[in-house]
């Protein structure tokens, strides 16, 4: 008979916080910012067909880093949500205080649960309101936490460059076209430097309060982009790029070695999360 | 919204259609899951009545009149029977009120699900079938005498024009051009479109001819209601370019209703069309 190692539920939890983190970490940063008019959202996306921003309702959007497959999961589900709940009550009952429970509930109950894998996803839930006062940014992460945010907020790829940027560059009630060269600036970021990403790989949306129709989320084409943006000098596409719609490497010198002991390196290496980090030993002990 | 943990249906992966969708989580609120008594139940229920639609170069129009009607009872004065189902469509419903209504509501939600879920938008004919769907779900509804009918218009991106989508009670779609009407009124306003109609009108030109009809049909039928001059009460008409469509607004359609009354005035049977063909 097999004895079970003993693995403390801290040690668990951690486990599967630093896979999850590793997988979200890899993926390309979204910047949400709040300007004038309501919520902007850019991330640097290649891809024309795999969303990273989408419309959930009437004045909310989603927005999403990590394992494209688990996040437009998410999304879906969340349209069917919100759309379930207009259609039984009204337009007006569906918040995106509402939606961001039920994600946190979700996230949280996968995270804790032996047997699933947990989400490598972080999302982005906003509503946008009739006053600036009232509009409302919820930050998710994989383990079910849900922050309210304020002003900007940035998740995936490399946070602490984009957001430390992005703050130098944010005022308050900013006109959309300050708002967004803030937002690409900082997306450009990298440890190697500041690279100029071609309006063509930008993934662009706002909720635009001012828009007279129900619907206030517009996704902002590559020429509008170009009026808004000006002339930014010669831009630079991103390096190579892998399926799910994401990025490995971030364009800069992140250490391609995994160090099993230090959970924010952006690799898993050949050392599966789950097992024990230091140690190298599952946690769980083989069959003898 | 309270509901902890999203339910497993909700993230399984399927169909794009909210109208499956809720047939399968929550029937009670699918209009093709009810069964109704047997017997008539058609006097029950406020009924909606003309509809017309009529196409111009560059959109279409879909206009309906104000009142419903129970026997031989007014309703509701200012009923509102046109309704957008997403940018580039609209729907004029024709039959009984309450059924109708709520089938818009699901057809817009339809539609509007389809392209959040999807990334784009259904084709046209997409459209006009799903909508056949569901009227075909209301059969039974229909039989006890709480038919729905509705008219579809919408603009082709595609072709770049204008069309137009008739129905029966058992979900047939079937394509018209240049102008048809639905409803108790419909084969008065069908006349008059016949007469007034031609293809080279522009939008403003277009509301005329339809305003026209429906002046025509509440003439004949007393289930549809004329231009209410005392409440200032005038046809909702819904205008579909390529640019989106948009609800004309009250002013501007109680405007050209003025214009074709104060014509009425001078001969209360309208414009005279010319005797014999081909004169423009």
């Amino acid at each position: 008979m097999s004895t079970p190692f003993y693995v403390s539920p801290e040690q668990l939890m951690k486990d599967r916080a630093d896979f999850a983190r590793k997988g979200i970490g890899r993926g390309r940063s979204v910047v949400a910012v709040q300007y004038a008019d309501g919520f902007l959202f850019v991330s640097e996306n290649p891809s024309q067909a795999l969303h990273k921003v989408s419309e959930i309702y009437d004045r909310i959007a989603f927005a999403a880093v990590g394992r494209y497959n688990e996040f437009e999961n998410l999304r879906i589900a969340g349209v069917r949500l919100a759309d379930m709940r207009g259609y039984a009550y009204d337009r007006r009952d569906v918040t995106g205080r509402g939606l961001a429970n039920a994600y946190a509930q979700t996230l949280g109950t996968i995270f804790s649960s032996g047997g699933e894998k947990p989400y490598e996803v972080e999302i982005f839930v906003a509503e946008v309101g009739d006053t600036p006062d009232d509009d409302q940014l919820f930050r998710l992460t994989y383990d079910g936490q849900v922050a309210d945010e304020h002003g900007f907020a940035v998740m995936g790829g490399q946070v602490d460059l984009v957001s430390t940027s992005l703050e130098s560059t944010y005022t308050e009630h900013a006109p959309l076209a300050d708002a967004l060269a803030g937002a690409v600036k900082a997306l450009g970021q990298a440890d190697a430097g500041e690279r100029v990403i071609p309006t063509a790989d930008l993934e662009v949306a706002v909720l635009d309060r001012t828009r007279t129709r129900t619907r206030k989320f517009v996704r902002l084409s590559p020429a509008r982009l170009d009026v808004l943006l000006g002339e930014r000098g010669p831009s630079t596409p991103a390096e190579k790029s892998s399926g799910d719609g994401r990025r490995e490497g971030g364009g800069s010198t992140v250490p391609v070695v995994d160090n099993p002991s230090d959970p924010t390196d952006q690799v898993s290496g050949s050392v599966p999360p789950l097992e024990d980090p230091t140690t190298g030993e599952p946690p769980i002990a083989p069959p003898s | 919204m309270n509901d902890s943990r999203l339910p497993a249906a909700y993230l399984r992966p399927g169909s794009s259609s909210f109208s499956d969708f809720l047939a399968d989580q929550a029937p009670d609120l699918h209009p093709g899951g009810r069964s109704v008594p047997q017997g008539n139940a058609g006097d029950l229920a406020p009924h909606g009545t003309t509809i017309v639609a009529a196409t111009f170069p560059g959109g279409v129009i879909l206009a309906g009149d104000r009142r419903a009607t129970m026997g031989n009872i007014i309703a509701q004065r200012d009923i509102e029977k046109v309704f957008p189902a997403d940018e580039f469509s609209a729907v004029g419903i024709a039959g009984t009120a309450g059924l109708a209504v709520e089938m818009v509501r699901l057809f817009q939600t339809e539609l509007e699900h389809y392209e959040k879920i999807e990334g784009s938008t259904l084709s046209i004919d997409g459209k006009a079938n799903r909508l056949s769907a569901l009227i075909r779900g209301n059969l039974g509804m229909a039989m006890q005498g709480l038919a729905v009918v509705p008219l579809f218009a919408g603009y082709d991106l595609r072709l770049d024009q204008g069309r137009i989508f008739s129905y029966d009670v058992t979900g047939g779609r079937y394509e018209e051009t240049a102008f048809h009407s639905v409803g108790s009124g419909s084969l008065f306003a069908r006349g008059a479109l016949k007469k007034l109609y031609r293809d080279d009108l522009d939008a403003t030109g277009c509301v005329e001819v339809v305003i026209q009809a429906l002046y025509d049909a509440a003439d004949d039928d007393s289930a549809t209601g004329g231009p209410d001059l005392t409440r200032r009460i005038f046809p909702v008409v819904q205008v579909i370019t390529a640019e989106g469509g948009f609800r004309m607004p009250d002013d501007e359609v109680a405007a050209i209703a003025d214009r074709v009354i104060t014509a009425r005035m001078i001969r209360p049977d309208g414009p005279a069309a010319p005797l014999t063909g081909g004169a423009r």
